[in-house]
């Protein structure tokens, strides 16, 4: 990153796929001439090409509107087809910008499966994104970068042990204030709300709705809340706002 | 909400370079140069015309007449032939060794070289006959290149008042002569007054004596000989076809090479494209050939409609039209893609571009003949890109030049093509890093 790239490097560059965040595509080619460009541009001719745009066609779900400028496609469409141009020449890596950006949730689902395929033939994606969510179900290893600079590397798991912790948050909504506090439990009460940190939920929390209970209380909602990326991310960079 | 659409236009107005540029720039800029070009600001009253003068009669009133015309500040005289071109005097003839007295033959050859606007032929017999109005008297003849139409009017105009400055001794004798003729001899008292008048008009004229005018229209019989126009079926045409053509391949170009690299920045592709396997020499080259076959075609489309409708000698000048188009092309589509690499946004490009093209246009010939210009602004004219390939143009279609006499527009073209590639590759270097 930050390199120039150069021509010594055209090796390196086949064995990548870049999906840019931007549509980058040619609005008034069609979907298959967007296709065979950019396949083009990948050193692939002839039969080879021929079969890629084939299998791209087929892989969008695109196929019957392969005839069309694409500058007609909805979002979800186009996404799919920029996916599909930076990934024709099967390399080894795809880097993947902010894939699902400005897609409804159906096309999204349908954008992490063609994905998921690339994963399943072989392929390594490197996804930089702002929701969080995606890459902590999707990545199976994390990499968080702040101000430009790497802060924190490892699998979701190891990234939660190394900051926030494995323990649940247990948090109950009363139908009204604790008399006065819980004794004897790691628990904290704030008006009608009452949290705790679990490491063992299962064990936890029965001992809580019972104390609750004979307080004279009555639980109107409980939420057990694992720890999330978010929550590592907040927890690493701060809550202040970026510019 | 009037007033809130105000503000935001106001805000909008301080703050777009472009449009600052584009509302109150360009039109000062133009007007100046308009300015300069007809009302004559930084030069005399009107353009200095190269011109040629032949002198067949050898008579003293022949001779005063030559000598005026060299006296006169808006015209720069060459009466000999190596004084001219010495290269195509030589290939003359006998009479036109350097420094020897022009020959028609000469005066033909500078003028269909461009190397004067016009010549001037006092016929043989010239002063023997003046003044005599009417009838069989010799006519000087104005050997002219009427892509310039100035010259030829306004040397025509300047000979008969000249007549009237430089020979005003010749005037009154032949006036008398004719008197004598036809009224009778003078008595000795009045041939003694006219014999005074006659040493006193001999005497030189003051150098700021105003030449020419109307009032003495019609004292010496001129004709203006098209020596370059006369077989041509509609010799303007061939000047208009290339102003125009040069113009708007420039603006072709420019937004069309130089926006299409800006559009593949901002869209994303030229990311992804430079991720592939082309690299940025690869991708410019591409750019650049793609907008010199656009431009080929649009100059030839022009071209052919102009032999279509308008009698343009296209074929007849085709090796000409080809090199010349193709060179044009090469530059104007190598300017777009520098542009293209100079500018951040489309909306810069159009600002500048059309601020570049445009000032180009008026200073290079492409808006108003530079002939016509003064010699300073035809001196600013050969930066811009326009003045070269009109010159071209102009050698191919109304010169009939040869396809290697076009060497020095083909030189400077080309070399304008390969620095604004290079420009080009330097400026692009900002998209390769990722």
């Amino acid at each position: 990153m930050g390199r120039k790239l150069n021509g010594a490097a055209g090796d390196a560059r086949r064995s990548l796929g870049v999906v840019p965040q931007e549509i980058a595509l040619y609005p008034l080619l069609t979907a298959r001439e967007n296709l065979e460009v950019f396949g083009a541009f990948y050193n692939l001719g002839g039969a080879a090409l021929a079969e890629q745009v084939t299998w791209a066609l087929a892989w969008t779900e695109l196929g019957d509107r392969a005839g069309e400028p694409i500058k007609g496609f909805s979002g979800g469409m186009k996404r799919r087809l920029n996916i599909a141009c930076g990934v024709l020449h099967k390399p080894e890596v795809v880097l993947l910008d902010e894939p699902t950006v400005g897609v409804d949730p159906q096309s999204r689902e349908r954008i992490w499966e063609m994905l998921d395929k690339l994963r399943e033939a072989g392929a390594s994606l490197v996804l930089t994104t702002h929701q969080l969510d995606e890459a902590q179900t999707r990545g199976d290893r994390i990499v968080i970068i702040d101000h430009g600079k790497t802060i924190a590397a490892g699998t979701f798991r190891e990234l939660v042990e190394q900051t926030v912790g494995t323990r649940r948050q247990v948090t109950l909504t009363l139908d009204r204030p604790l008399p006065q506090p819980l004794d004897g439990l790691a628990a904290e009460s704030h008006g009608r709300t009452v949290c705790l940190q679990a490491a063992d939920v299962a064990a936890e929390l029965p001992p809580l709705l019972e104390r609750v209970r004979a307080a004279g209380c009555h639980v109107d909602d409980l939420a057990v809340q694992s720890p999330t990326l978010q929550l590592v991310f907040l927890h690493l960079t701060g809550r202040e706002v970026r510019e | 909400m009037i007033a809130t659409l105000l503000r935001i236009f106001w805000i909008h107005l301080r703050r777009d370079r472009v449009l600052w540029l584009l509302t109150f720039f360009v039109p000062v800029a133009f007007f100046s140069i308009f300015a300069i070009i007809f009302s004559g600001a930084g030069r005399g009253s009107t353009p200095t015309v190269r011109v040629a003068v032949v002198d067949e009669d050898g008579s003293e009133f022949s001779k005063k007449l030559a000598t005026a015309l060299e006296k006169d500040k808006s015209l720069r005289v060459t009466t000999s032939a190596g004084s001219g071109d010495p290269r195509r005097a030589q290939e003359g003839g006998e009479d036109n060794q350097p420094g020897a007295p022009l020959t028609r033959k000469d005066a033909e050859a500078l003028v269909r070289d461009g190397k004067v606007s016009a010549a001037v032929v006092l016929p043989r017999g010239l002063g023997q006959s003046f003044p005599t109005f009417g009838g069989d008297r010799p006519t000087v003849e104005l050997l002219a290149d009427t892509s310039d139409p100035v010259a030829p009017q306004m040397l025509s105009g300047m000979l008969q008042g000249l007549v009237m400055t430089a020979a005003p001794d010749a005037m009154l004798k032949g006036g008398i002569g004719q008197l004598n003729k036809w009224g009778g001899p003078l008595t000795p008292a009045q041939q003694k007054v006219i014999d005074q008048a006659e040493q006193r008009l001999k005497r030189p004229a003051p150098d700021d004596v105003p030449s020419g005018g109307a009032a003495a229209s019609g004292l010496l019989a001129v004709k203006v000989v098209d020596v370059l126009g006369q077989e041509k079926a509609n010799p303007a045409i061939a000047f208009y076809a290339a102003a125009t053509a040069v113009m708007f391949l420039l603006f072709g170009c420019a937004n069309g090479a130089g926006g299409s690299l800006l559009e593949e920045v901002e869209s994303g592709t030229l990311d992804r494209l430079l991720s592939s396997s082309l690299t940025m020499p690869r991708l410019l080259a591409g750019k650049w050939l793609s907008f010199v076959l656009l431009g080929v075609m649009q100059v030839t489309v022009m071209f052919v409609w102009g032999w279509l409708v308008f009698k343009l000698e296209l074929w007849s000048h085709l090796a000409g039209f080809i090199v010349m188009t193709l060179v044009t092309s090469a530059a104007a589509a190598a300017f777009g893609v520098m542009l293209g690499t100079f500018c951040r946004t489309r909306g810069q490009l159009a600002g500048v571009s059309t601020t570049v093209i445009l000032l180009m246009s008026a200073v290079g010939g492409s808006m108003f003949p530079r002939f016509a210009m003064s010699e300073g602004l035809q001196r600013v004219g050969l930066f811009t890109f326009n003045a070269w390939a009109l010159d071209g143009y102009q050698k191919v279609f109304w010169r009939d030049a040869p396809v290697w006499e076009l060497w020095p527009q083909v030189l400077v073209l080309a070399a304008l093509t390969v620095v604004f590639l290079a420009a080009a590759r330097l400026l692009a270097r900002r998209w390769e890093t990722v």
